[in-house]
């Protein structure tokens, strides 16, 4: 891919001066709208997640909360004026205190939730790909009402996600939900679904399946049909089964996108906040409780806890970054690049 | 990149017949009866919910709470003209509204300019600005927040529009701009070149050759920018503090006690907030699949 404007004649280097700045400049000639195309995304994205994210490695490296974070104390005194002092227990540097203090256990239930993030994690990624997957494959048949298909089976995309977390939380409602309604019309015991952690769990999975299927199907789809079709007729006419051109036709065709997509879904699944915090809220006792919830709940209930807060979104990236990181070694050694 | 679609392949209507499989005629009964089986029940799972919390929204407060398996009783419209009359609903709404148009359409500009750049011109610094759209996606956003308030009220900011269309860019925008470089990159680099020996520079190329063939893209762009904004709570409520800036997805929840629901204003509230989203959803979902192709195949 080369840029198509002719590119003008450097201007030679006055004698003595070295190479660089007109390399420089040359660069600058050759790629500035490239540059100008993308700076308002750099700068926007710099402020607001880089600026946060280097502020919240240096926090979590302190004791910083809503209460000790005035350098200041000041009192008004009776004569109506005010006298500041500077802060005893103002806050200070720590180290890593945060971070042992996680890790050990000692404040919040790390380890558990990140038990829980990874159950979640898999089941749903492994629902959403494989129901969307499953359906992608039906909707890319030629048939009658193929278009509605496609469309009620979207539908659930285009609902906020608070929408379908209150949606399923009504319907799971111990005392008059539909699924209440229906277990008990077919004669089997209702379930108090958020007194049991795996019950409750299963509900926000549920939920999340059912609102996340339509991307992987959607992209999958898309996915498809740049498969050209000659592949199929020349499978075929090799007296190919139905199955075998699935494994040796599409499912290689659908490598790339189905790489990116799972990728993405487990990167949005892991950091799925709404689901957790609205539909189990933790229930029964925050054994129901992701990462992120938990981190949320830990660090801004009560006095707001802005280090400690900071110290789990740090781990919390980590765990992702090392996984991306994984996933893309392992992809790499299968001959794939992205 | 191999990408088998070509643009003109992916005009609104056509994702129709790719790939000449077997045909209907082909099928035996029983496994046609399979297949529309499994799409009916798989649609009416999808479908579900939301109906009914439709029907819900139609009962008055003692049958919304009753355990009693019924479809219609005593439909009323009380839920609605509560929801509608009682509260601040046409402001929120409004809010709403200019909220998710202007994150789409600030957001559509973005994500396609950085997306061009990024698919055509191999310029310093394009593999770290990838790498950092992939990055940006795995900031849990309940740990931003603060960071982000404090910049904001630096900003002064706090309890205006802006400043949510602001963080929802940063949601949707890397995501968007990742999609559409990969459709960009569908699109042969042989028309470019042929715009730019006709006297095109590479702003009047973008504009006028690529970014019409990339309607499909532009559309689920549209629509994801749109939905990010237009259903977003965590943020509304870290940074709206007055009645009148509420957005919609915030008021709604706002009115209902938090610990006494009033679940027959929130079905009603519900579906009210679902409606706007379903509309721009029915004018960009024939795009979709064609629009999420070629964005999901390369990274």
């Amino acid at each position: 891919m080369t840029t198509v404007t002719a590119e003008p004649a450097p201007p030679s280097p006055p004698p003595g001066r070295s190479a660089r700045p007109s390399r420089l400049r040359r660069s600058w000639e050759q790629h500035w709208y490239a540059w100008a195309m993308v700076l308002p995304v750099v700068i926007v994205l710099a402020v607001l997640i880089f600026y946060p994210l280097v502020r919240g490695i240096w926090i979590s490296l302190t004791n910083l909360t809503e209460a000790n974070q005035a350098a200041e104390i000041c009192t008004r005194s009776i004569t109506g004026g005010e006298v500041c002092a500077e802060n005893p227990n103002r806050w200070e540097f720590v180290g890593l205190d945060n971070y042992i203090n996680v890790l050990s256990g000692n404040v919040g239930d790390f380890w558990q939730w990140t038990g829980i993030t990874l159950i979640w994690t898999l089941g749903c990624v492994v629902f959403h790909y494989g129901l969307g997957l499953g359906l992608a494959v039906m909707l890319n048949r030629p048939m009658r009402g193929r278009g509605l298909y496609r469309v009620l089976l979207v539908l659930p995309w285009a609902v906020p996600a608070f929408v379908s977390a209150f949606a399923w939380k009504f319907i799971f409602n111990e005392r008059f939900g539909l699924a209440n309604s229906l277990l008990t019309s077919l004669g089997i015991d209702s379930v108090d679904w958020f007194a049991n952690q795996w019950t409750s769990l299963l509900t926000a999975i549920i939920t999340n399946i059912w609102l996340g299927v339509p991307f992987m199907m959607v992209a999958l789809l898309g996915g498809m049909q740049t498969i050209p079709g000659e592949l199929y007729e020349a499978a075929e006419i090799d007296g190919a089964s139905a199955w075998q051109r699935f494994r040796n036709i599409t499912l290689p065709g659908l490598r790339p996108v189905s790489m990116t997509v799972i990728l993405l879904g487990t990167i949005w699944t892991f950091n799925m906040f709404p689901i957790i915090f609205l539909v189990t809220e933790g229930q029964p006792a925050g054994e129901t409780e992701i990462l992120v919830t938990g981190a949320f709940r830990a660090a801004f209930e009560g006095i707001r806890n802005y280090s400690l807060a900071s110290t789990y979104g740090v781990l919390i990236l980590s765990i992702l970054l090392v996984f991306s990181l994984f996933y893309r070694r392992a992809l790499r050694k299968q001959g794939e690049v992205w | 990149m191999s990408q088998l679609t070509t643009p003109a392949a992916a005009v609104p209507a056509a994702p129709a017949k790719v790939g000449n499989r077997p045909g209907r005629s082909r099928r035996s009964p029983v496994k046609s009866l399979l297949l529309h089986g499994t799409l009916v029940i798989a649609s009416l799972i999808a479908l579900g919910p939301i109906v009914w919390v439709l029907l819900a929204s139609f009962k008055p407060g003692y049958a919304v709470q009753s355990s009693e398996l019924t479809l219609v009783k005593d439909p009323t419209l009380a839920n609605y003209s509560y929801v509608l009359f009682d509260t601040n609903f046409p402001r929120w709404l409004l809010n709403s509204v200019i909220v998710a148009a202007f994150t789409m359409l600030i957001g559509i500009f973005f994500s396609a300019t950085t997306g061009y750049a990024v698919s055509r011109f191999n310029f310093p610094g394009r593999r770290p600005l990838m790498m950092t759209f992939l990055i940006t996606q795995m900031f849990p956003a309940a740990i931003l927040i603060v960071p982000i308030y404090t910049i904001m009220a630096r900003l002064g900011l706090i309890n205006t529009l802006p400043a949510l269309v602001i963080a929802y860019l940063t949601i949707a925008v890397p995501f968007c701009a990742w999609m559409l470089k990969g459709y960009f990159d569908s699109i042969p680099t042989s028309l470019d070149e042929a715009a730019a020996l006709d006297g095109c520079g590479p702003f009047a190329i973008f504009w006028r050759v690529v970014l019409p063939l990339a309607r499909p893209a532009i559309a689920v762009t549209a629509f994801y920018t749109f939905l990010t904004a237009w259903g977003e709570v965590m943020y509304a409520s870290a940074f709206i503090q007055t009645d009148d800036t509420f957005t919609l997805a915030y008021g709604l929840q706002q009115f209902v006690p938090q610990f006494n629901p009033q679940w027959e204003y929130l079905t009603a509230a519900a579906v009210l907030v679902t409606v706007p989203a379903g509309v721009v959803f029915m004018i960009a979902q024939r795009h979709l699949v064609s629009g999420l192709t070629a964005g999901g195949t390369k990274g």
